[in-house]
């Protein structure tokens, strides 16, 4: 089958000013590769600052003036670029965006979701998506400022899901949401998924990322860590140091967390980014690249893993 | 101390249902409170209410047997709000920031990392996670007998929210706080909390 979104070796970088004249590139994102077919629920997770924002941002082409990308993003087998990138957003690729603040706080919610539309459709698949996901019918003649943290989501993710995607980048669609209304978005994930759509997943929330996706990628300073499938977290098949330590931070399980926090873009240069947190560094941890590699039925960015032969 | 909310009734709007009907809930110090309902059922609004950010339409709300505008200076009853970016001032260094509550104690900072440069920094440079140490480190007064955690790691990573939960519980022992807790996450209250209250209605 071919894949629906195909990333390879996506960099992206900021130019900054440091002082005076003086710039520098700060890469964000460095060599980040992942592929999500048709019919699957591809879940990104990371902490915050990790990233994941920036490559839904950059796979639609609305990355900031003063930023630059290097490495592939196909669609549909042939490259996304800002150009056709624009054309399909909205329709064929659709983004429910992080922040409760991308809603226009001088539109009603009624007219958000009908981008202009007119005529008894729309009004209708209005009334149906908001319905789908628990919201009454006076919910459209609300402002954004009415909503609660919970509705407010809610109300992103109807018009993201009102034109029938066939690419659905998710970014952090649930927090603030409880359990029952996370569900059924996710179920809805699901259903579209069944249909043929691919669904970009972005969360941090681990817990939710396995209940509902085939695979997840694990993003760390801006590098995917590991790729394993779902199932591969309960087993304890987890290959790398960080993936282990996500797992042991969850409430349900053992609820401890490693110190310190994920290094800034620069600030460590070469090596593993993980090595100062890592329980097992070793000394070839903190020189050179780290290759990315398969690893059984996932991949995997750490020296502790043996690569496999070929 | 005593935290309580007798009977109160509130709404946004006239002509619409009230947000909040008869709600009754009390926190005692030293207690963690967890607080869970759907979304859009009035939970922050309870917050608000508790911490002083608006008034019951009916109903008391008391710390100590008495209405918390009697109390002056640093409210003693402090709210962690959900999104710590629109909780600080966006152009105030957050170093600035912190200072407007007091000095703080450098053993909070440290327990929270938070590192010496970004007492430089404006809001927009730092990540939610790290703000949200900023939220917390300004509340630690020592004049604080409650505080309301309204979905306060529901933006962090797994590691953060275990980083800041860990930290939260030991302080609110060592200081004999009254804790509310919200959260969608029923594991996560389970986990912190001391009993459990469903807003349904």
């Amino acid at each position: 089958m071919n894949p629906i979104l195909e990333v390879r070796h996506l960099s992206i970088s900021f130019l900054q000013y440091e002082s005076g004249f003086r710039r520098r590139m700060l890469t964000v994102i460095r060599d980040l590769s992942l592929t999500v077919l048709p019919g699957e629920i591809v879940a990104v997770v990371g902490s915050s600052g990790s990233g994941k924002s920036l490559l839904a941002h950059g796979i639609l082409g609305l990355l900031p003036y003063n930023a630059s990308m290097q490495g592939s993003i196909l669609y549909d087998g042939t490259p996304l670029d800002p150009a056709r990138a624009a054309r399909l957003r909205g329709k064929e690729i659709s983004l429910v965006p992080q922040g409760v603040n991308y809603l226009d706080p001088l539109m009603t919610v009624g007219a958000q979701l009908r981008k202009g539309e007119r005529g008894a459709e729309i009004k209708k698949r209005c009334r149906e998506v908001l319905a789908r996901y628990g919201l009454k019918e006076e919910t459209q003649s609300l402002y954004p400022f009415e909503l609660s943290g919970g509705m407010a989501r809610r109300v992103l993710i109807s018009s993201a899901v009102l034109q029938s995607p066939r690419l659905i980048l998710a970014d952090e669609p649930t927090p603030g949401l409880d359990a029952q209304s996370a569900g059924r978005i996710l179920g809805h994930f699901r259903e579209m998924a069944k249909g043929g759509a691919g669904v970009l997943f972005i969360t941090h929330d681990l817990d939710l990322a396995l209940t509902v996706s085939n695979r997840v990628v694990v993003l760390y300073a801006g590098e995917t860590v590991e790729e394993a499938s779902a199932s591969d977290f309960a087993s304890g098949k987890l290959r790398h140091p960080y993936t282990q330590a996500l797992w042991k931070a969850l409430p349900c399980g053992e609820f401890t967390a490693v110190s310190g926090a994920q290094p800034y873009p620069g600030e460590i240069e070469q090596g593993c980014l993980f090595a100062p947190r890592c329980p097992h560094c070793r000394a070839q941890c903190t020189s050179g690249e780290i290759p990315y590699h398969p690893a059984g039925n996932g991949w995997v960015r750490c020296l502790l893993s043996p690569q496999e032969e070929e | 101390m005593l935290l309580e909310a007798q009977k109160i009734s509130f709404g946004y709007r006239r002509g619409f249902p009230n947000v909040l009907q008869d709600v009754s809930l009390s926190v005692e110090s030293g207690e963690r409170v967890g607080l869970f309902a759907p979304s859009g059922r009035g939970k922050t609004t309870l917050c608000r209410l508790l911490a002083g950010y608006e008034k019951p339409d009916s109903g008391k709300i008391l710390l100590d047997g008495k209405p918390l505008s009697q109390y002056k200076g640093f409210c003693p009853v402090q709210l962690l709000w959900q999104n710590p970016e629109t909780a600080v001032d966006p152009l105030l260094r957050l170093g600035e920031t912190l200072r407007e509550s007091g000095v703080a104690e450098k053993s909070v900072l440290d327990a929270l990392h938070i590192k010496q440069g970004w007492l430089e920094r404006y809001p927009a440079e730092l990540s939610g996670g790290e703000l949200q140490r900023f939220c917390i480190a300004r509340v630690l007064r020592p004049q604080l007998r409650f505080l309301l955690c309204d979905e306060t790691t529901a933006m962090l990573d797994l590691i953060t929210q275990a980083q800041i939960w860990n930290f939260l519980l030991q302080e609110s022992s060592r200081r004999n706080l009254g804790l509310l807790i919200v959260s969608h996450s029923e594991t996560l209250l389970n986990r912190l909390c001391s009993r459990i209250e469903r807003l349904n209605f």
